[in-house]
């Protein structure tokens, strides 16, 4: 690995994990020693199959845990769970968008109560008037229409209900969006098109986006720097146009060749 | 007459008050396999083709009806899945047309051994016992290539991987010799390495065996890449069925269309393979 393509310095981060491991008690480790950092506007993937560690390191990088060996640093200064004004201000700079739309959603809530939500439980006092402006704002910024605000999640598709969970997601102003495989529950013709919503938010408003996936396809099509983690460690990271068109370690081939793909034609 | 299979206007409806629209869930699904056949059935979440993989083996119960005619050739006759008794269907399952589905545990006994669930085909379908019963087992898991066929008979299903139940999933299919095997969705919870791995097996078995097969799926490139062709399904409606060559390059049907350049542009995000195939 060279050293244009390893993480930005940990001081320039706005997210990093810093040699991070983690092990239930009495248990094998889960991540060994992990450092990917992401800088402001950046986007980075993290790729691997089941066992790999994704879902632990997105724990550890969302504030949900913390790691039992190594820091994770949120603009250079370590997470803390337990000051409560740090990690308020941490949770509005840092969104998830999960896998499932139809889990993500509370049912019985409205959807433009749902996208309001962050906004009230942050600490972001808005007036009824204001609120409802903004819920407007966000829905046609994932081009949802207006009077969606007023129906329940029952009344939208898969795709429309991941739009929603990613207006939600906006709703603080966040700097960074954490995203868990958000179009693998989805079908295929509008895997693309919410795909190209997460582009354009991004170009449009400069948010940083750590997407943790089994598919390569999404991971290239967003991010401009992959890690690909295997069994706790990071066994390669670079730039996602060079780690997919000429990977170096042996994980990361075998698991390019394994993806199915379209005869040309 | 060499047809295997002739699915004729198949319908599925169901039977309850509150169902919407007029309860239909499938409709006029239409079409013939001659042996050795690979057909692709691909559609997205509620297209119908999961029922239609029920019906052709005769495991829709109440509220579900079908109509319209599931003709098998079995046993020297031909059974009408959409009428045959129960019982009849009983033999044509397993002997003629074996299944393998999304989630290997909906198949496979929790309580039971891997090696004795095995067995029950063998001894049912095949007569076998004892020694001759043990090896025919021991044999079939080294079939779909599970290493230390030994330990797997020896194990219980939450004491293997997902991959490993899968390809025990296959061999439990397998094991009475059925001429077709409908595989439903049966990598889509798998990881992607370990989906080549079960997708190649499954390629290797019906050639070796010269069986037909049923294989239904969401994703098109798995799709194409073990079928020669393929029925497209949309809201329980056959939308077209083609050669799965002719279905890429030169899709009929608008929505057939959409899916291909849907799955094309998602495609062309990873590096070209240089004509490597999955």
């Amino acid at each position: 690995m060279t050293d244009a393509e390893s993480s930005p310095p940990l001081g320039r981060a706005l997210l990093a994990a810093e040699s991070v491991g983690f092990h239930y008690r009495h248990g094998e480790p889960v991540l060994r020693s992990v450092s990917v950092a992401l800088e402001p506007g950046e986007s980075l993937g993290l790729v691997g199959e089941s066992g790999a560690g994704k879902t632990t390191l997105l724990r550890l990088l969302l504030g949900l845990a913390a790691p039992t060996d190594g820091r994770v640093l949120f603009e250079g200064a370590p997470v803390d769970l337990r000051d409560r004004r740090g990690m308020r201000r941490f949770r509005r700079a840092v969104q998830p968008v999960f896998q499932d739309p139809f889990s993500s959603l509370d049912p019985r809530m409205r959807v433009g109560d749902s996208i309001a939500e962050p906004m009230r439980s942050l600490g972001l006092p808005l007036d009824r008037a204001a609120r409802a402006a903004r819920v407007a704002e966000l829905l046609a910024a994932v081009e949802l229409p207006a009077d969606a605000a007023g129906r329940f999640p029952e009344a939208f598709s898969g795709g429309q209900r991941q739009r929603i969970a990613i207006a939600r997601a906006l709703a603080p102003e966040p700097r960074l969006l954490l995203a868990d495989e958000p179009v693998s529950a989805l079908d295929t013709s509008v895997r693309m098109t919410v795909i190209e919503l997460f582009l354009r938010l991004a170009r449009e408003r400069g948010i940083a986006m750590l997407l943790v996936s089994h598919d390569l396809t999404i991971v290239s099509a967003l991010c401009a720097r992959m890690a690909v983690l295997e069994g706790g460690r990071v066994v390669e990271e670079g730039p996602t146009a060079r780690v997919l068109g000429d990977p170096r370690h042996p994980y990361t081939a075998r698991l390019l060749s394994a993806v199915p793909r379209l005869p040309a034609g | 007459m060499t047809a295997l299979l002739d699915v004729d206007r198949l319908g599925v409806r169901i039977d309850a008050p509150d169902a919407p629209g007029d309860g239909t869930l499938v409709e006029s699904v239409t079409f013939g396999l001659e042996a050795g056949d690979r057909l692709g059935i691909i559609g997205e979440s509620g297209s119908g083709k999961s029922l239609t993989a029920l019906a052709i083996l005769g495991l829709l119960g109440h509220p579900l009806r079908p109509s319209g005619a599931v003709r098998i050739a079995s046993g020297g006759g031909i059974v009408d899945a959409v009428t045959a008794p129960l019982r009849r269907m009983d033999r044509v399952r397993g002997s003629t047309v074996g299944a393998v589905f999304q989630e290997p545990l909906a198949s496979l006994d929790p309580l039971m051994r891997v090696g004795k669930q095995l067995s029950w085909p063998f001894a049912h379908h095949r007569g076998l016992r004892g020694d001759a019963l043990r090896r025919a087992v021991l044999d079939a898991l080294a079939d779909v290539q599970l290493a230390e066929p030994e330990r797997i008979a020896n194990s219980y299903i939450h004491e293997i991987s997902g991959g490993q139940r899968q390809r025990v999933a296959i061999a439990l299919a397998l094991a009475a010799g059925p001429r077709l095997l409908i595989a439903d969705e049966p990598t889509t919870a798998l990881d992607v390495t370990v989906q080549a791995g079960v997708l190649e097996l499954l390629q290797r078995e019906i050639t070796e065996r010269g069986m037909t097969m049923i294989f239904i799926s969401h994703d098109l490139p798995v799709v194409t890449g073990i079928t020669d062709r393929v029925l497209v399904m949309r809201r329980g409606r056959q939308v077209e069925i083609a050669d799965t060559r002719a279905l890429l390059t030169a899709p009929a049907e608008e929505y057939t269309r959409t899916l291909v350049a849907a799955s094309r542009a998602l495609d062309a995000l990873l590096p070209a393979t240089g004509g490597e195939s999955a």
